[in-house]
């Protein structure tokens, strides 16, 4: 597991600053972004963007994201308070529910009959 | 930057023998996966080059989307009614947000935003060269919408099926926004072909300038492609630039009838045996000339990029501070509510 994002590694922070030039201010932090599209649905993510702060995350969620009504409620979420699940550990992580095929109700042969179940 | 973090997680490699089988292996996993048209997502492995490749596109797109504002820009305080005015704030509003979504994605990719703005500010990364042309009357925002928008689409859309997720879920995005780009333009300049012989004239005249470096826009001929082969192979790219360049020409010629405007290729015309429209050959000369910053407007468009964010850079550094005080004033009270408690 690692934190940072849900789409990526943590921005990097100002030592990434290009060579020769005074060290830039700290750029905005990154948030993600999700959005209810309508009442009765969960919220899904649709992407990130900077702000300075969760006020600005919102306002700014609104305009990039919403346009066109395309939403009803929005979270923001810092990008870097995202815990993750790492692909290497991939297929060990999921595979415990690989061989419960016995979790879907296909599994089960039911004798003629038997109806409404 | 941490683009060269590529494999999270992994311990040293005891030698230079076993990382080159296990890179092997990773490839060859990758490769199955884009075979296989699955996504890669930002914490799968993936070869540098994909990773280069795609900062270096998605980036160009990002910097077009945002540089593409100012042309139209140029007409929103002079826009011809109320009507109009609102519809092209909106477009280009739109286009604002069609940069950022590809900035977002990008980043996925481990570099951070300052970085790419840098590399578009110091011209190592450069943008569309369609919008180092510029917006003479207002009829350039009708041919603007309807060919550098149109020709934008036919580019775009291959694109929300490309191999790196964020990267297409961004393109669904902007594609569902970009009819409503191309529709206004159509609709500035049918109203404007129906108008005054002056109105008409302007129309046919921005239909003129806006048609070659529209066609441009799908880059270089297959022939001279550098990156083509390499990008197709990693399902970034699904057709080459002259089939997409065809795919235009042939979707335009009609809609330019219906106008009643022409376009200003005599060479055009409908070819039975290919099931295709011919066209004339492209200056390739000008297109080179106007990516090496010899075009008409090269200069005044990054100056003023560059200018507006110099000039908003108070505005950033002023939000920050803000947020830190808010923070400082939250910690103080929470320490001071602790104590009394
Ligand atoms: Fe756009
Ligand atoms: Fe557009």
């Amino acid at each position: 597991m690692s934190s940072g994002g849900a789409e990526g590694p943590a921005p990097p922070g100002p030592e990434a600053a290009v060579p020769g030039s005074a060290p830039p201010p700290r750029q905005w932090p990154l948030w993600e972004v999700f959005v209810r599209a309508k009442r009765g649905l969960s919220h899904h993510h649709v992407g990130s963007l900077h702000a300075p702060d969760a006020e600005m995350a919102l306002r700014n969620a609104r305009d990039v994201y919403t346009r066109r009504q395309e939403g009803v409620s929005i979270w923001v979420v810092p990008a870097a308070a995202i815990v993750a699940s790492s692909p290497d550990e991939k297929d060990p992580f999921f595979d415990p529910a690989g061989d419960k095929v016995y979790r879907h109700p296909t599994f089960y042969e039911l004798p003629e009959g038997v109806r409404h179940l | 930057m941490p683009a060269d973090t590529g494999i999270e997680g992994r311990d040293q490699a005891p030698s230079e023998v076993r990382v080159a089988g296990e890179v092997e292996e990773l490839e060859r996993r990758f490769q199955e996966l884009v075979d296989a048209d699955q996504r890669i997502e930002p914490r799968d492995w993936m070869p540098e080059g994909y990773r280069r490749t795609l900062i270096r596109q998605i980036a160009q797109h990002a910097h077009s989307e945002i540089i593409g504002m100012q042309p139209e820009g140029n007409w929103i305080t002079r826009a011809p009614s109320l009507k109009r005015k609102a519809i092209l704030l909106a477009k280009v509003q739109d286009e604002g947000g069609h940069g950022i979504y590809l900035y977002s994605a990008a980043e996925t990719l481990g570099v951070s935003r300052d970085e790419l703005v840098d590399l578009l500010h110091s011209g190592r990364q450069k943008y569309s060269s369609i919008f180092n042309y510029p917006t003479l009357t207002w009829a350039d925002v009708g041919a603007i919408g309807w060919l550098v928008d149109g020709a934008a689409i036919t580019n775009q859309i291959p694109l929300c099926r490309c191999s790196y997720g964020p990267y297409g879920r961004a393109m669904v995005r902007i594609c569902k926004e970009e009819s409503f780009h191309q529709r206004q333009g159509y609709d500035i300049l049918y109203t404007l072909a129906r108008g005054t012989p002056r109105q008409r004239e302007m129309a046919q005249d921005a239909v003129n300038r806006w048609w070659w470096p529209s066609l441009m826009m799908f880059g270089p001929p297959d022939e001279a492609s550098q990156h083509s082969a390499q990008s197709m192979a990693w399902g970034i790219k699904r057709h080459s630039n002259d089939e997409l360049r065809q795919r235009f020409v042939d979707v335009t010629v009609p809609q330019a009838e219906v106008l009643g405007l022409s376009l200003p290729d005599p060479e055009i015309r409908w070819n039975e045996d290919r099931g295709h429209y011919d066209f004339g050959p492209i200056d390739w000369d000008e297109l080179r000339r106007v990516v090496s910053g010899d075009g008409p407007c090269n200069r005044q468009r990054m100056a003023h990029k560059v200018a507006a964010h110099e000039n908003g850079r108070w505005v950033r550094e002023a939000a920050l501070a803000y947020e830190a005080k808010l923070e400082a004033g939250y910690k103080r009270g929470a320490r001071a509510s602790g104590r009394a408690a």
